[in-house]
């Protein structure tokens, strides 16, 4: 084997250059390169005017660190943390979304009739998703004139002014969430894993005596195992860098910031208070969380769902 | 093969299910097809916002004329293509070159490839976008000849194709070029060859065929699905991208459609009839796209997810 594969080697060595040189040109410069000099910058002050100023690790201090104050310890800043809490607070629609997308797939039996219809129709709003739909949902919440206040109010209920209210606008972005992604890729996956199970474990727990639940709790649940482990894991690693567009497009990341989500404070450090170095300590900062729990799911993940 | 049996009943459940998904886009059509003065009316009853009464198609040919909407489109359009196709051909050579060649350091290198996935957009996007504004002087250095600082005239002729500058920020350079590379497209492709067999392509090589040759005339179309699959979900991605191109361009004429929704939020209140035909209009490519190529697109899907 060795004999013929050493002279191959060395034969295709030039082809596979210019094969790969245009892909790996533009790899170098707009992926590669830029993540190191993003963990430079996040050494440094620049306001993009004056030179960058390196400054240590001052920026990862002021990000995570702690002061005493006459009251107590507090952070230095406190912003991160409100963000980071609003960032936690809309990955809950992770969870709920992933068993949206299980029932659905549930429901969705191989011999059913209209089948492909319904995942049709289930899997359209995340589809078209993006801005123009972050649009729509901003005119579904508007509190005299849009879709839900109206719903609302036949049922004799008055609706909250959804998005520019402190305690509804996280939730309103969830609610949004939830018809987005309930029947999206998660519910596709879920519908391959489920064709997978073999019916003759159904069968055989029937004539078990087994019911519904514990026909589910037994089977397919232990069997959909690795396919939740990736959709939850690549939802939070999703999750946690998200909420920009959305919340741009529908609330500016208010009122006062409540759905402002460390996505969108990277914008604004960056592009609106022109401070790159601290915006690249965040995005860093971001980096390294994901990594984290990238590292967990190659732990503890099964291989055989990633392609 | 029995399959645990079906009750006709779970049809109940999944009608209210489909209609809560079709609703909101059913508001969207409504409001996009309302007269004007009455998109802001209270309604009593849901009905009449799901059910267009009025058909005032003329909202659809206003969209066109109140901002530079046809602008927004092309160069939207424009955009995409130019990605796509860039995309799927940079994607696929390298894939071939991971796939179907043997060099030293392949692995490793594929495996530099692979940990960029992971890599959130905001960590590349600051020193990406320093370098877009820091392109124009660099270039001016190297070659003092052209004009690499000023914009190109948008007004005398609005329907020129070439506006913006050359390189840097405000410029089709910014908007199309960084998004023509893809680690994601790469792996993509790689994992489809592999799982293709290669017989073809071996005795091609040893009738003497060249690779350039092998690559376009037998591994390219052999690969078709896979790269139809690509091609649609950066298709889409582009089509959507609203970060990149809203940090990178300021000049109107050089907006893409999602960035130029905004316009319709006027100063005295959103013209919410006019912003709802416009965003359908923007979603048509979608549902086209979607619709004619849903195979691949829910086979890609499998394959290991959406780009991020």
């Amino acid at each position: 084997m060795r004999a013929t594969f050493a002279p191959r080697s060395r034969r295709h060595g030039r082809t596979a250059l210019i094969f790969l040189l245009p892909n790996f040109v533009g790899f170098v410069v707009f992926t590669a390169g830029p993540v190191l000099v993003s963990l430079g910058l996040s050494f440094t002050s620049w306001d993009l005017l004056q030179p960058p100023c390196w400054v240590g690790f001052d920026n990862f201090v002021r990000l995570l660190g702690f002061h005493l104050s006459p009251e107590g310890w507090e952070a230095n800043d406190p912003y991160f943390w409100k963000y980071l809490g609003n960032t936690l607070f809309l990955l809950l629609g992770l969870p709920l979304n992933t068993a949206a997308s299980l029932g659905l797939a549930l429901m969705l039996q191989d011999n059913l009739r209209f089948r492909s219809a319904y995942r049709f129709l289930f899997y359209l709003p995340s589809v078209v998703s993006g801005v123009a739909i972050y649009y729509l949902w901003r005119w579904i919440y508007n509190p005299d004139y849009g879709l839900l206040n109206t719903a609302l109010a036949g049922l004799g209920m008055e609706g909250p002014a959804w998005l520019s209210s402190l305690s509804w606008s996280k939730p309103a972005l969830l609610l949004m969430g939830l018809w987005v992604s309930a029947g999206g890729q998660a519910m596709i996956l879920y519908l391959a894993a489920l064709s997978q199970i073999s019916p003759e474990l159904y069968e055989a727990a029937e004539i078990d005596g087994a019911g519904r639940w514990e026909k589910f709790r037994a089977i397919t649940w232990p069997a959909l195992g690795p396919v939740t482990f990736f959709i939850l894991t690549m939802g939070m690693i999703g999750g946690l860098q998200g909420g920009f567009e959305a919340a741009y497009v529908m609330t500016g990341g208010g009122p006062f910031g409540a759905t402002t989500t460390l996505g969108y404070q990277i914008y604004n450090l960056a592009y609106v208070h022109f401070q790159m170095g601290y915006a690249a300590t965040l995005a860093w900062t971001l980096f390294l969380l994901v990594l984290g729990i990238t590292l967990l799911q190659w732990r503890f993940g099964s291989r055989q769902t990633i392609a | 093969m029995k399959r645990p049996s079906v009750s006709r009943w779970v049809h109940l459940p999944l009608l209210m299910f489909a209609a809560m998904a079709l609703a909101p886009l059913a508001f969207m059509l409504t409001t996009a097809l309302s007269e004007p003065g009455r998109t802001l009316r209270a309604e009593v009853s849901l009905l009449p916002m799901l059910m267009p009464r009025t058909w005032h198609w003329n909202n659809f040919i206003e969209v066109w004329g109140k901002v530079p909407f046809m602008r927004y489109y092309l160069n939207s359009l424009m955009i995409s293509l130019a990605i796509t196709s860039g995309q799927v051909l940079t994607s696929a050579m390298a894939a071939y070159a991971f796939a179907r060649l043997n060099w030293p350091g392949r692995d490793r290198l594929f495996l530099a490839y692979l940990a960029t996935l992971m890599i959130p957009g905001a960590v590349t996007m600051i020193p990406n976008f320093i370098l877009m504004k820091s392109l124009p002087e660099i270039f001016g250095k190297c070659l003092p000849f052209v004009d690499w600082l000023s914009l190109r005239h948008l007004t005398p002729d609005p329907s020129s194709p070439m506006v913006g500058r050359w390189v840097g920020l405000d410029s089709y350079f910014a908007l199309i070029l960084p998004g023509m590379f893809s680690a994601y497209g790469t792996f993509l492709l790689r994992q489809f060859l592999l799982n293709q067999p290669r017989e073809l392509e071996e005795a091609a090589e040893i009738d003497g065929c060249g690779h350039a040759r092998i690559f376009f005339h037998i591994t390219l179309p052999l690969a078709a699905p896979g790269v139809a699959t690509l091609a649609i979900f950066t298709f889409m991605g582009s089509w959507g991208s609203f970060l990149w191109p809203l940090v990178t361009v300021n000049h109107d004429e050089l907006r893409t459609l999602p960035l130029g929704l905004q316009a319709f939020q006027g100063q005295y209140g959103t013209e919410w009839h006019l912003l709802m035909a416009a965003a359908l209009l923007m979603l048509l490519p979608i549902l086209v796209v979607f619709v004619a190529g849903q195979r691949f697109f829910l086979r890609g899907l499998m394959l290991g997810g959406v780009k991020g």
